[in-house]
């Protein structure tokens, strides 16, 4: 066993010696050691590469939804294909978009934020990433492989969260379900066991001085992520098997005629859901917890209270995944509770937001490209959490749940949130793992098509949730008032497409011809900024020791180190 | 192993939750007070293989290394004994009570959730049997005690689970 990797180690290290696309090597000899790599900064790269690609799948998938709904009466989509494709887009989206974004800015950062040389169990994170990977693949092999209903692949069509009995046998004839399900449950295992991973690295791999108290706040939010993911994706996957038992073995779980309850189905489904949406939301929240002191030239506001706030946010989201389900009839106690606990959340996420406010405030503020994606993430973030309120309340969700309305609210969430975040670690990050910084005009183009299209595809759509228009639905009549406000989402969609693929051309073209970034372009305080950029492999010559929340600030200033004042 | 005990934990309620909120909804026989019986065997191995576990672990401490083997196998025995003894359950409850998974509610989560168990005593003996052809072959030296240890938590886990499931499969499920 030892001896194997001894080589295997080798191998990589003569392969590779520098970030992916360089003069050593041929093509296969690259590969080769993009598949035995158990390296942190690899396997992130990996992570987020996988992400961008399944982002781009998505993407496809959600223009032509767009394009379907663009005019009344449309016809461009049929029916079939249309229901396959919003749960291939949405369940592409969160599991293999946003869930690998979460495990490679993690996998990527963590490590080098704590000064440490690797993952705690390199192996393991790596078979975390294939399991991650080919759950996708299979996922979308669904398209090209398998019988499903006549004629339009086999593509899962029950919705990304799988309509309890819609998803038997009876309703759901041919293997697309399963696709689904078996996907799923691979790329579940994968991001448990990369949870695990992730937590045990911060537990244990520290470098000295470097108490849980004076650890970076995005280290902070990754590991309650890895938290949740640990304790709230086994519910998913346990679900999952029971729908794998119902489909294959003729099991009675979610079937009504054998007294089963389609219900415990959402809850299951919500158990898991509903932590998700943070496990997704926490991340990008510590990407903006380290972009904003840095670009305000001021250390965070209220370091104490964001991680109490971030630990109770971790502990609410556990029990407030019914506020999916008011329309199911529930007793009114149940309602009451779920409500009451949806606002109770609001509170440690509006202490978040002030805290970042408070940061800037008095600051120096620089307003480049990653401060750009956070202060859009600021305001687009405050509207998701206030419709995100007015969803809690039980009666206005009666009247609109399952509308255009819930759409944009989560979009406002992942898209107006989490992906801005994503875009403001990547213009921060990407010079650290590349040595090259992103191209500044391309930025600025993309920030702005990207926030325009976003605002002007899913505005509208909340007005189209007042108006009554549902989710799900193919095409709608004329005269119902909704042509417009969906013509303008789709013009916005197409103009959101543009701005991705100005982000995409932007990364490639700076990895190859970017101004060289130096090991610490942002005149940042963290450790990842102390080493070379791009990080050798083994990140740091000699493992550092810190003092205070902000070692670089103390190498940089000795003569007004921060230890004096924590 | 904290969290993956956290982890295997919480795939474990769900199963638990799904097997009573189930109980008492199935609509046609068997039900439960008619065929289930309570496991004394059954529990007898798996709880006294946590106690000789232990007496393993402290015999690898004091250097013992028979000793060691000794007890470490008569683990792996009783682990075997409670598999084949859910295998004859099983084997009465399919073929005599005619119970299967697609029977009734009470088959399919009774069968999830006790199967799910089984299937982490056969991985724990897995476990268990390599640590002793490892340690048999010389391949086990003194730093790797806390592996060791590891896997005994991992032992002693099952065992609780254990502990719960009877409870609620057993002694809960048969009032219904």
């Amino acid at each position: 066993m030892a001896n194997s990797t001894e080589t295997l180690k080798g191998i990589g290290t003569e392969l590779t010696p520098a970030p992916p696309g360089h003069e050593h090597g041929t093509l296969t000899a690259w590969i080769q050691d993009l598949i035995f790599t158990v390296d942190h900064k690899k396997l992130g790269f990996m992570y987020l590469g996988m992400g961008w690609l399944f982002f781009i799948a998505g993407g496809i998938l959600a223009s032509l939804i767009r394009l379907q709904l663009a005019v009344p009466n449309n016809h461009l989509i049929d029916a079939e294909s249309f229901n396959g494709f919003f749960t291939m887009h949405g369940t592409t989206m969160i599991f293999f978009f946003a869930m690998a974004m979460v495990f490679g800015l993690a996998n990527y950062v963590v490590p080098l934020q704590i000064g440490a040389r690797d993952m705690a169990f390199p192996r393991l994170n790596a078979f975390s990433f294939w399991a991650t990977f080919f759950g996708g693949c299979f996922l979308f092999l669904s398209y090209i492989a398998g019988p499903g209903l006549y004629g339009t692949g086999a593509a899962p069509d029950a919705s990304w969260f799988a309509i309890a009995p819609l998803t038997s046998r009876a309703f759901s004839p041919g293997n697309n379900i399963d696709y689904w399900s078996l996907g799923l449950l691979i790329s579940g295992v994968g991001s448990i066991t990369g949870g695990v991973n992730v937590m045990v690295t911060i537990f244990c791999y520290r470098c000295k001085g470097m108490t849980l108290y004076r650890m970076p706040l995005f280290t902070w939010l990754v590991l309650v992520t890895m938290f949740l993911v640990v304790m709230f994706m086994p519910p998913l996957s346990a679900a999952q098997i029971m729908l794998v038992l119902e489909r294959f073995f003729g099991a009675k779980f979610f079937e009504a005629q054998a007294g089963g309850s389609p219900v415990l189905w959402q809850h299951f489904f919500w158990i898991f859901g509903h932590p998700e949406v943070y496990i997704l939301v926490l991340p990008a929240f510590g990407v903006v917890s380290e972009v904003i002191p840095v670009f305000s030239r001021k250390p965070i506001f209220g370091y104490p209270m964001m991680v109490a706030a971030t630990v109770m946010i971790g502990f609410i989201s556990a029990g407030v995944w019914a506020h999916h389900m008011f329309t199911i009839g529930m007793d009114s106690f149940s309602v009451t509770f779920f409500a009451f606990a949806t606002f109770v959340i609001a509170i440690p996420t509006g202490i978040k937001i002030f805290n970042w406010l408070g940061t800037m405030y008095g600051g120096k503020i620089r307003l480049e490209i990653p401060m750009l994606f956070c202060i859009a993430f600021l305001f687009q973030f405050l509207i998701a959490g206030l419709t995100g309120i007015m969803l809690g309340c039980a009666p206005f969700d009666w009247q609109l749940n399952d509308s255009y309305f819930v759409i944009a609210h989560f979009h406002y969430v992942i898209v107006g949130g989490i992906v801005f975040a994503v875009f403001a670690g990547f213009y921060y990050w990407f010079p650290k793992a590349t040595g090259r910084m992103l191209n500044t005009r391309l930025g600025l183009w993309h920030f702005w098509v990207f926030t325009i299209g976003f605002h002007l595809t899913f505005d509208p759509q909340h007005f189209l949730g007042f108006l009554g228009m549902p989710r799900r639905i193919y095409t709608y009549q004329e005269g119902r008032g909704w042509e417009f406000l969906n013509m303008l989402s789709t013009i916005g969609a197409i103009i959101q497409g543009i701005g991705a693929v100005l982000f995409i051309i932007n990364m490639f073209y700076s990895a190859w011809k970017g101004k060289i970034a130096g090991d610490d372009p942002w005149d940042a305080w963290t450790l990842e900024w102390t080493t070379s950029s791009p990080p050798p492999d083994y990140n740091f010559e000699e493992i550092p020791e810190v003092r205070s929340r902000r070692p670089l600030w103390d190498l940089k200033h000795p003569e007004d180190p921060d230890w004096k004042f924590e | 192993m904290i969290l993956v005990i956290m982890t295997e934990s919480a795939l474990f309620t769900i199963f638990v939750v799904a097997y009573l909120f189930y109980l008492g909804k199935s609509l046609n026989p068997p039900y439960p007070r008619e065929v289930l019986e309570f496991p004394w065997l059954g529990s007898f191995l798996l709880f006294s293989s946590s106690g000789t576990i232990v007496v393993a672990e402290q015999r690898l401490k004091k250097g013992d290394r028979g000793g060691f083997h000794l007890w470490w196998f008569l683990t792996i025995l009783l682990g075997a004994g409670f598999l084949i003894y859910t295998g004859a359950e099983w084997y009465h409850l399919i073929y005599h009570d005619g119970l299967t998974l697609s029977t009734n509610l009470f088959g399919s989560t009774f069968y999830s959730l006790v199967g799910l168990h089984a299937s982490h005593v056969i991985v724990g003996l897995l476990l268990l049997s390599l640590i002793l052809i490892a340690s048999l072959t010389g391949n086990i030296q003194h730093r790797h005690h806390e592996h060791i240890e590891m896997i005994s938590w991992y032992w002693h886990f099952v065992d609780g689970i254990w502990a719960v499931v009877v409870t609620v499969v057993y002694i809960i499920g048969m009032q219904s």
